[in-house]
């Protein structure tokens, strides 16, 4: 099951202006994989997800899909269809009730039935545990539950990786639990994730590799254990040890 | 108004998502026409025209001058009312695979009219009140219909507060059907406070 790269990501750079963000960054992901990057903030790590949909153009490199190459696709509202994508800042469309922000994907873009939509909205809310918020709107949503709402709207698309912006960084902390639950569900029911975030404990727990990104560029990548455990590069274990005092996670 | 409307939407449109050149066209045209009072372009569209060749009735005069100049603040108000949806939204819109017209048709625009309308409405009741400049060309607009009932009935104070009445029982109930319009599209999270933020 865990063979064929599903996304590969090759020599990708992307400058603004006169900062170079990302500096040629390679990497896989496995079909049904979790991987997490991590790294100081201002690395490109959101970047570097925004390329890979090309929310954001990268200016070299090449992003594959399958045996797709996406960074020259024709169409790019089909490619990401097949791209889920979760925001810091939830980005739920304030106008339209919890079902309706699930169902528009479906009825606008995938062009599907509006009862055949609401009955998949449905679905997805109950995996997410809102069923019972659906009619509210994201105004009358916690955090959580909107960046709840947002998974199910990207889940609802069926898609065949979703990437998460730092999920849980817009959040309060007794909120970040309820979606880091949703995550590691989604995780292991075998869902392709690629994950920028700060919640160590999630990395360490659910990830099948992490990557630790710094400046632009990839330090150090491997399996949670080798790099909490006997991380190479030095920056790795600094970053880490940093954290692990911050919050209190070493063992 | 239908004609400011109807100058207004590309005009705001251009200026958020246009280039460079229309961005500047925009800007000028604001400029002009929010610097100049009504009854001067007024004049300027009913006197100036017809030295070029083009000649317009004092009614198509009238028309031509509000509308101009109400799609000067109209786009204005649609521009802020855009600008104020964040990029997030159209970046989401995007994510989901929508074009970025259908990101605009379903998520931004029906958020920025929800933050429009009281302005709008604002804007709709100044130029209903304007209409009344339409006395200084001519046309047998309200106040003038008055004046020629005040020649043969000598009542003028009657007929100018019957005018007034009139005017504020439009202007009342213009605004009233706009509130029932904002309140039939009231969402949680769109209350005036949130639009002002």
């Amino acid at each position: 099951m865990k063979n064929n790269p599903l996304l590969r990501v090759m020599n990708l750079k992307k400058r603004f202006g006169e900062k170079e963000v990302l500096k040629g960054v390679s990497f896989n992901v496995k079909e049904g994989e979790t991987k997490v990057i991590i790294g100081p903030s201002g690395t490109g790590k959101s970047t570097l997800l925004a390329c890979i949909n090309q929310l954001v153009n990268p200016d070299e490199g090449e992003v594959w899909l399958k045996d797709e190459l996406i960074t020259q696709a024709k169409d790019m509202n089909k490619i990401r269809q097949r791209i889920g994508f979760v925001f810091q800042d939830f980005g739920l469309f304030n106008h339209l009730t919890a079902l309706k922000n699930v169902m528009i994907g479906l009825t606008k873009v995938k062009k599907l039935d509006k009862n055949v939509a609401r009955e998949k909205a449905l679905e997805q809310l109950r995996k997410v545990g809102l069923e019972r918020e659906a009619d509210l709107y994201p105004a009358q949503l916690s955090g959580g539950q909107k960046q709840r709402v947002g998974i199910a709207r990207a889940l609802a698309m069926e898609p065949e990786i979703i990437l998460f912006d730092e999920p849980t960084s817009a959040l309060d902390p007794e909120l970040i639990g309820e979606v880091l639950y949703v995550m590691k569900d989604l995780a292991e029911s075998g869902m392709t994730m690629l994950v920028v975030t700060h919640e160590m404990g999630f990395a360490r727990s659910v990830s099948d590799e992490i990557i630790f990104m710094e400046n632009g560029y990839i330090v150090e990548q491997g399996s949670p254990e080798k790099l909490f455990k006997n991380p190479e590069n030095e920056r790795t274990r600094q970053f880490l040890n940093k954290l692990s005092e911050l919050y209190g996670e070493g063992d | 108004m239908g004609l400011g409307l109807a100058i207004a939407l590309p005009l705001s449109f251009g200026q958020v998502y246009g280039g460079k050149v229309f961005k500047a066209f925009v800007i000028v045209y604001e400029r002009i026409f929010r610097s100049i009072p009504e009854l001067v372009i007024l004049f300027l569209i009913f006197y100036g025209f017809p030295r070029a060749g083009i000649r317009f009735s004092p009614f198509t005069a009238v028309i031509l001058g509000l509308g101009i100049r109400s799609a000067a603040y109209q786009s204005q108000i649609f521009r802020g009312a855009i600008e104020s949806i964040s990029a997030t939204q159209m970046r989401a819109a995007r994510s989901l695979g929508m074009t970025k017209f259908q990101g605009f048709r379903y998520v931004v625009l029906p958020q920025a009219f929800r933050i429009a309308l009281p302005p709008w409405a604002n804007e709709f009741t100044i130029v209903l009140k304007d209409s009344s400049l339409a006395y200084a060309l001519g046309v047998t607009e309200l106040l003038r219909q008055g004046g020629y009932i005040i020649s043969t009935s000598y009542e003028p104070m009657l007929i100018y507060l019957t005018i007034a009445a009139i005017y504020f029982v439009i202007t009342f109930a213009v605004n009233r059907s706009l509130k029932k319009l904002e309140e039939f599209f009231s969402v949680p999270g769109f209350e005036l406070k949130e639009s002002i933020r």
